[in-house]
């Protein structure tokens, strides 16, 4: 909804959130349900009610758990079956400088501040460490925002007795733990407050009126900063920018002007800011951004203004370099299909209003942010947080040479003239183990990520997946693809859970078996795979690592599921395409397919060389 | 701006926040008559009708108004 899409006007959303959420709601879609728990040092009504409209925009329809006034910490730290039964799928920790109990006195010594500031940072501490043993769910924190005055003027910083030198040192040690635990995660409201104005987000009327701890119209901003990181932790993240050329990446017509006549570079004010623009692009493919262009334009052209020697994204930089006279809708389309993924995880941007509109009233589900002048541009993208880090993997920085690789693959492909020897030529090797601390991140990221080649679409957290992984009920395989172009990284995941055959009417509703008096059947509650590796056999080397599993724990049949979803029709047979038998049918719900491991089992994969 | 064109932007002020086409609110009106009216959304109403009249209450006023009537009152002394 274009209302709830940064640059939003806060005053609205305020205002229309009834009537904002109902009409979301009226539209309906495919909204990914999520428990989550709000635990406030302040008062935080207007927060969920604006917190939900932007989470229902992004796709999560959230069911909010509210902390009494200020009872963060009593509910966190004792006894609390209310929270226990809502079992929470995330917390969020909603405090703010009004929360810090004792600040230096000028007088105070160095050690005697050193202290002050263990016992504030160790009073949140000790509840971040009791809210991961129990609830084992992602935490999100506030930092604390700056003062709204300052005693020691210029000087409060640089003195430890004063406010924002405590504050400063405070907030480094939040830093400290979340880079030091998984599933914990920053919002940074000492940025959000500074980017709003403090004076005015601090505003001492709301606190002291209502227990505020920002003024009210500063709420929409911080919720939306907030949302975007809870949708990137449940997966909701974008994945690619499709960047127009002309007077998006430089200033002028590169087909008319000619390449000399660009504005790009430090020569002029309007050529530093394209050239401000085109290192901001470039920095985001560092963050797994992938970067693909839809231009009007020859293509001879637009390479060769890419190429213009003071230009700082060269040809090299993108995926695909989509420079024709066809519609751009049709192009984003196409650049979609070609890299296997959704429209919806693109984000358009082009200088051109009318070019903006076609494209989003034509291809459903592309973010077309309203990006305004060439010197707002970067603003309006990096508030906008379409890409919102929440865990950075090594993954992530190498996105787009995997996918260029796979461009290279498809090309290549088309000079084979049989697909085996095409796939035998990739030279293929595979890792295909039981999960291993080191992918656990990326494990979890691609249950919540995975919607089109995924059988069930269980959304796990890393703490689930970990205890998957220790749990002796269950199996669990992932599976890493390397060939001759590059390293695919991690690209499957299949988690099954060892129980008996009558285990079957719980699975066919959709629901999860928690304890079976058996352990003879095996019930692949997760199977998925990243759709960079279609039609590489991976999945055949992932079922003959299954069934060998299963072989040495004595178990002779495998149950698989398949629960539609508006996404994952690619896998509605997919179980049959494994051998197996579909022997029942829950219309909407779930179709169920067994397979009996034979005594001589053939494996399936040929062409991947498997943990050699 | 007469009290009646007040009222009139006041009835839309309501109307919109409260999600509710029906509301007509006159001088007697109060917290009790309208059911999501509750201190909470209270909040959120004195915001919407500030920026409506270009106002602010300050803190004084929005702790002693005790109906519609009275917020009329306070938005007219100050916007003339």
């Amino acid at each position: 909804m274009k209302e709830l899409e940064y640059p939003f006007d806060s005053e609205y959303v305020l205002k229309k959130s009834k009537k904002i959420k109902r009409q979301l709601l009226e539209e309906g879609g495919n909204f990914l349900s999520k428990k989550i728990a709000v635990l406030g040092g302040s008062t935080t009504h207007d927060i969920i009610r604006t917190l939900e409209v932007f989470l229902l925009n992004q796709g999560i329809q959230p069911v909010f758990y509210e902390s009494e006034y200020a009872q963060y910490w009593q509910d966190a730290m004792f006894d609390n079956p209310e929270l226990v039964n809502f079992a929470p799928d995330m917390i969020y920790i909603h405090t703010s400088n009004r929360n810090i109990t004792g600040y230096p006195s000028v007088t105070d010594k160095a050690e005697q501040i050193d202290a002050l500031l263990e016992e504030q940072y160790e009073h949140f501490r000790v509840m971040w460490d009791k809210l991961a043993e129990q609830y084992h769910c992602p935490v999100i924190q506030n930092n604390f925002e700056y003062p709204f005055y300052r005693i020691l003027g210029n000087q409060e910083a640089v003195y430890l007795q004063g406010r924002i030198s405590f504050i400063n040192r405070l907030n480094e040690k939040l830093y400290q733990y979340a880079r030091e635990h998984d599933n914990f995660y920053i919002h940074d409201i000492n940025y959000i407050a500074a980017v709003y104005g403090l004076d005015k987000w601090s505003d001492p009327f709301y606190w002291h009126m209502y227990k505020y701890a920002m003024c009210m119209q500063a709420i929409p901003e911080f919720a939306y900063n907030l949302s975007n990181i809870i949708k990137s932790v449940f997966g909701k993240n974008k994945k690619s920018l499709v960047l127009d050329l002309d007077n998006t990446l430089w200033g002028g017509i590169v087909g008319d002007d000619g390449v000399e006549s660009l504005e790009i570079g430090q020569e002029t004010s309007m050529g530093q800011v394209y050239s401000e623009f085109q290192g901001y692009v470039k920095a985001q493919k560092d963050i797994g951004v992938m970067l693909n262009i839809a231009s009007k334009n020859e293509y001879d052209n637009a390479v060769a203004g890419l190429n213009h020697p003071d230009g700082i994204l060269k040809p090299e930089d993108f995926i695909l370099i989509k420079a024709n006279w066809e519609p751009k809708s049709r192009n984003i389309v196409e650049i979609a299909s070609e890299m296997d993924i959704l429209p919806d995880s693109l984000v358009f941007v082009d200088d051109n209003p009318a070019e903006r509109e076609i494209v989003s009233t034509q291809v459903q589900g592309v973010s077309v942010p309203a990006i305004g002048m060439p010197e707002q541009y970067i603003r309006v993208l990096d508030h906008s947080g379409f890409f919102e880090v929440t865990k950075l993997s090594e993954d992530d920085t190498k996105r787009n040479e995997m996918y260029q690789a796979n461009v290279k693959r498809k090309q290549q492909q088309q000079s084979f003239g049989d697909y085996r020897e095409y796939l035998l030529s990739l030279d293929m090797k595979g890792t295909i183990k039981p999960f291993e601390a080191i992918y656990m991140a990326r494990i979890a990221q691609l249950t919540n990520k995975s919607n089109q080649f995924n059988l069930t679409t269980r959304r796990y957290t890393q703490s689930d997946v970990e205890q998957f992984a220790d749990s002796t009920d269950y199996i669990t395989r992932y599976g890493k693809l390397e060939d001759k172009f590059g390293d695919n990284g991690v690209v499957s995941v299949v988690i099954g859970r060892k129980g008996s055959m009558t285990d079957v009417s719980v699975y066919q509703t959709g629901e999860r078996v928690t304890s079976s008096s058996e352990s003879n059947v095996l019930h692949l509650e997760l199977w998925l795979m990243s759709c960079r590796v279609l039609k590489r056999d991976m999945e055949y080397a992932m079922m003959d690592s299954v069934v060998e599993a299963c072989k040495e724990c004595g178990i002779g049949t495998i149950m698989g599921y398949y629960y539609p979803t508006a996404k994952n029709a690619m896998v509605k047979e997919f179980y049959a395409a494994m051998g197996f038998k579909k022997v029942r049918e829950v219309e909407d719900i779930s179709t169920v397919w067994q397979f009996d491991i034979p005594a001589e089992y053939a494996k399936k994969n040929t062409v991947i060389s498997v943990n050699g | 701006m007469s009290r009646e064109e007040v009222f009139e932007k006041l009835n839309e002020v309501f109307r919109d926040v409260f999600d509710d086409e029906e509301i007509i609110v006159t001088d007697a009106t109060t917290a009790d008559d309208i059911e999501d009216w509750d201190s909470l959304e209270h909040i959120n109403l004195l915001a919407a009708v500030e920026q409506e009249f270009g106002m602010k209450f300050n803190m004084g006023q929005v702790v002693s108004m005790k109906n519609v009537g009275e917020m009329a009152d306070i938005i007219i002394s100050q916007i003339g």
